[in-house]
């Protein structure tokens, strides 16, 4: 099998494969243009006749529940990222797959991190083919030096879910590792020693895998309330001493930042939504991890309390901050996607007005409409953003695979997008002709914020004349390209092997981008 | 030319960021040799290349191996780097400047404000990039204490470059140099290069002045300068706020003072505490010198930058004892020294008022100005129209404020 075949140019005038790891793919046609026919995919039929009738679904071991799964060569597994860079599981599934001496699986992770790295072994012995998910860090350079079996492919946490409800992947076995767990199978994430908040990036892959093992290591009498998770989707479950590093899980961004540029950028940006009337009585926004994005929800919360108004919701992930809000009632609701902090699972567990979501109903593309495209204002990040808008989540300066996709590319279909980003980090200038990587197209994203000015897409006529009379420095995309390269320097292009190693996925599964190989 | 000799320039190591660390051994044959390890390697590699072979032409070194390791360094500071190596090594009259920023190319008034000044290491330019982004009233580029001894050297180099190439968004130039007399080889690395105001650290004789300005006439003389490089003495120590006055009124182009509180309790032998009251003397000292010599007091800095309530209350109380700013060393304090030292609503209101009726009494012929029942003095009047001056040029009221509150009656 090919890692990839037949190249086209794509609507946006990329190099992608249509063939790729062996299955079709097709190239991204534009926005909202590919919309596959046909019914959604499903799982083979179940009958409770098979399963225990007292509802004890325990097996001993996760290498016993492994094997009972009918654990095979070329399998796809998936795992989750409820634990960040907390996560004792998907280490020990491959363990249990090398040494049973499986072959060419594919990991089909909802995002991979840093605790992930000693996978790389697996890849390197044939035990894993390829990954579909997220490739960051070391698994990143791995990707990107050519060296993964198959062809890497990255997608979205709402493309994740649109891979399984069209078909495109197919999951043979999903292991859900859960904080608490009853023996039938029921779990939340709420609670116990591990505890994450949600387990909605689980969701798919409980309703259609083929098998799905649930782990636990706080396993609860029948029944297990809230089940995020319902028992009645799942074959086994195994009981462990520890599925996570609790101080890991909650690890991530989770502190506003200290640093005078990026709260500068922070505060810019809060101002701009101020000047334009996206922040008024009522209004909702997406919440982000990172620290500027963070300090961005603290202006707002500033603003809202001035003028004595409130926000009707708040999604994305939630964390200390967006809890204050929403116990000072500057929010109604956080319709949370992922919990960052023990704060954020605390209210979860306590505020009804603290809402868990997946990507079925935040960004779904096969579903009926989705929440993200009805936010007022999502605040994101970029590696590089090109003259056009285009911008690039996934690859650094120097080329090489880094990070995920995460929600990114679903948020953007929010009202307004704003990227607050640094004109340049360390000389590496953020805004230039052509990103290495397009993983979202220009015609979403509105404004670029930075310290030494802000871009509105000429595209949002609407927004370039409510800013007219503004203070806040506003100026060309072409402007602040060229600001960048007079203090840099203009940079040397930078080159690549042909060899492609990775794909990017759109939301509808359709191919944005190819990552190419590193030049040694 | 010394040969067989490395020498080692600027910084590296954890937590080093858009710097770099130059090593350079003077060979007998063999060419320039060039080993670069740089994070900008692969969108910036073939320009340090041409920096390196550009400054090597430029001293004529034709035979020399430079290691650098690059955490992202702007050009101006690579240069500066190598610059300073090359000096260790071989004697030269020339300097490998790059071409001044045309936008920095500006000078500033006696009386402008100088609410905030901001102090950066001279032997670091991570926090310089930015810094007037942040809109200080004045940026300083320290020689002094912010840099270690033995970096003291590069730091003047560093210095130099920055003031032609580092863009300050129209903030006031300011360097601190070394304590005299060791401060007076400083200037011969910033006043040809626009430098707008000077600060005198640890003054403490009027003589000192005297010879830092003996030294800035020679080398405007030398490089054509003709207008006025401004001076900020700082006075540290008992025998300096004994003697301020002498200071203060030491030559014409002082237009500030300041006083440095870190010293001066050491001086003492005291705990310098947050009240401040066992420098109550001094500071009320150099105000009082400061409105005699018709200069500006300005306060020492506040150095807990995570209270930025502590720093607002001492921002309160240094402007009740008639200071007219202070220094920074974060850029989260400037809006807060700007915002308390700025006038305050009453303030603006009262000046607004007194500004009205002047104008009004100028407008009818009177010679006398009067509000209600009380006659007004022309420094009062004066003093409102300068408070009108500076909300105005804060944004905290309109340039056409007469124009508007006429309009809302």
């Amino acid at each position: 099998m090919k890692k990839y075949d037949n190249l086209v140019k794509n609507a946006l005038g990329r190099i992608v494969p249509t063939e790729i790891n062996g299955k079709e793919a097709v190239a991204y046609l534009g926005i909202g243009k590919y919309k596959p026919m046909g019914r959604k995919y499903a799982p083979p039929i179940a009958t409770c006749a098979d399963f225990p009738a007292d509802g004890n679904k325990i097996i001993p071991t996760l290498k016993d529940a492994l094997i009972k799964a009918g654990i095979k060569d070329g399998m796809t597994i998936s795992t989750h990222h409820h634990f960040r860079n907390g996560d004792l599981i998907a280490e020990q599934i491959f363990d249990i797959a090398h040494e049973l001496g499986i072959k060419d699986m594919v990991w089909f992770p909802s995002a991979s991190f840093e605790c992930h790295s000693p996978l790389v072994k697996y890849l390197e012995d044939g035990t894993i083919h390829h990954i579909e998910g997220s490739m960051n860090g070391s698994l990143g350079r791995f990707t990107s030096d050519g060296k993964m079996k198959g062809l890497g492919v990255l997608r979205s946490h709402g493309g994740r879910y649109q891979a399984v409800q069209d078909g495109d992947v197919h999951i043979d076995i999903a292991v859900i590792a859960a904080p608490t767990a009853d023996p039938f199978g029921n779990a939340t994430g709420d609670r116990g020693p591990a505890a994450c908040g949600l387990l909605g990036f689980a969701l798919a892959d409980s309703q259609y895998a083929d098998k799905v093992i649930v782990v636990t290591d706080n396993l609860v009498p029948f029944p297990c309330i809230p089940w995020q998770i319902h028992g009645n989707y799942v074959d086994h479950v195994v009981v462990m001493d520890k599925i996570g590093i609790p101080e890991k899980i909650v690890s991530g961004t989770t502190e506003i930042t200290k640093s005078p540029d990026r709260l500068l950028l922070a505060e810019m940006s809060a101002q701009f939504c101020d000047e334009t009337g996206i922040i008024h009585d009522g209004f909702s926004f997406q919440a982000g991890a990172g620290g500027t994005a963070l300090s961005i929800g603290v202006y707002f919360a500033d603003i809202l309390r001035e003028r004595g108004m409130k926000a009707r919701f708040a999604r994305g992930g939630s964390n200390k901050y967006l809890v204050k809000m929403l116990e000072e009632g500057l929010t109604d609701y956080i319709l949370d996607g992922q919990t960052f902090d023990l704060e954020g699972v605390r209210s979860m567990r306590e505020n009804p007005g603290h809402v868990n979501t997946s990507p079925f109903t935040s960004y779904n593309y096969h579903g009926k409409g989705n929440f993200a495209s009805m936010i007022d204002v999502a605040i994101l990040g970029a590696t590089e953003v090109d003259v056009n808008f285009n911008a690039n989540v996934v690859t650094h300066s120097d080329g090489v695979l880094l990070h995920g996709i995460g929600g990114w590319q679903n948020c953007l279909f929010a009202k307004c997008t704003i990227l607050p980003i640094p004109l340049f980090r360390d000389r590496i200038p953020v805004i230039i002709d052509e990103v290495t990587t397009i993983c979202g197209p220009g015609e979403l994203i509105d404004v670029i914020v930075t310290e030494r000015g802000i871009a509105i897409n000429p595209l949002r006529v609407d927004l370039i004349e409510k800013m007219k009379n503004s203070k806040l420095p506003i100026k060309t995309i072409q402007e602040l390209k060229a600001e960048a390269e007079k203090i840099c320097g203009v940079p040397e292009k930078l080159e690549f092997e042909d060899e492609i190693v990775a794909v990017i996925k759109w939301v509808d599964g359709t191919v944005i981008d190819s990552v190419r190989k590193i030049k040694k | 030319m010394e040969l067989d000799k490395t020498v080692t320039i600027g910084n590296k190591g954890k937590g080093v960021r858009s710097d770099c660390y130059i090593s350079i051994e003077i060979n007998e044959s063999g060419g320039i040799k060039t080993e670069l390890t740089s994070k900008v390697k692969a969108l910036y590699g073939q320009s340090i290349s041409n920096l390196i072979h550009e400054i090597f032409d430029f001293f004529e070194i034709k035979d020399a191996t430079i290691s650098v390791e690059d955490t992202g360094a702007l050009p101006f500071l690579i240069a500066a780097r190598i610059e300073a190596a090359i000096k260790l090594l071989i004697e030269t009259e020339k300097n490998f400047l790059l071409p001044f920023l045309p936008q920095n190319n500006y000078q500033t008034a006696k009386d402008r404000n100088r609410y905030s000044r901001l102090y950066l290491p001279g032997n670091s330019t991570s926090l310089m990039i930015n810094a007037g982004i942040h809109k200080p009233d004045g940026i300083i580029l320290d020689l002094e204490d912010a840099v270690a001894p033995d970096k003291k050297y590069e730091a003047s180099f560093v210095v130099r470059n920055a003031l032609r190439n580092l863009d300050f968004y129209g903030c006031e130039r300011m360097v601190r140099i070394n304590q005299v007399p060791r401060g007076l080889d400083d200037l011969d690395f910033i006043v040809p290069h626009n430098v707008n105001l000077i600060l005198i650290p640890k003054c403490e004789t009027a003589e000192q002045i005297h010879l830092v300005n003996n030294k800035i006439d020679e080398l405007k003389a030398k490089y054509k300068i003709n207008y006025t490089i401004w001076l900020m003495p700082i006075i540290e120590s008992a025998l300096g706020v004994m003697n301020s006055l002498k200071i203060a009124t030491a030559a014409e182009n002082i237009v500030a003072m300041a006083i440095g509180l870190e010293d001066y309790t050491a001086d003492l032998g005291i705990r310098r505490t947050a009240e401040a009251s066992e420098s109550f003397f001094a500071r009320s000292m150099v105000v009082n010198v400061c409105r005699a010599a018709g200069i500006q007091p300005i306060d020492s800095v506040f150095s807990d930058v995570a209270d930025l309530e502590g720093l607002k209350q001492n921002v309160l109380k240094s402007k009740a004892l008639g200071f007219d700013g202070m220094g920074c060393i974060h850029p989260r304090q400037i809006r807060v020294i700007h915002e308390n030292f700025a006038p305050d609503a009453s303030e603006i209101e009262k000046a607004k008022k007194i500004v009205k009726a002047f104008i009004e009494a100028r407008e009818k012929g009177l010679g006398v100005v009067s509000l209600g029942t009380k006659m007004i003095d022309a420094p009062v009047v004066k003093r409102a129209e300068k408070t009108i001056e500076v909300a105005v040029s804060l944004g905290k009221i309109s340039k056409n404020w007469r124009e508007e509150d006429d309009e809302k009656i």
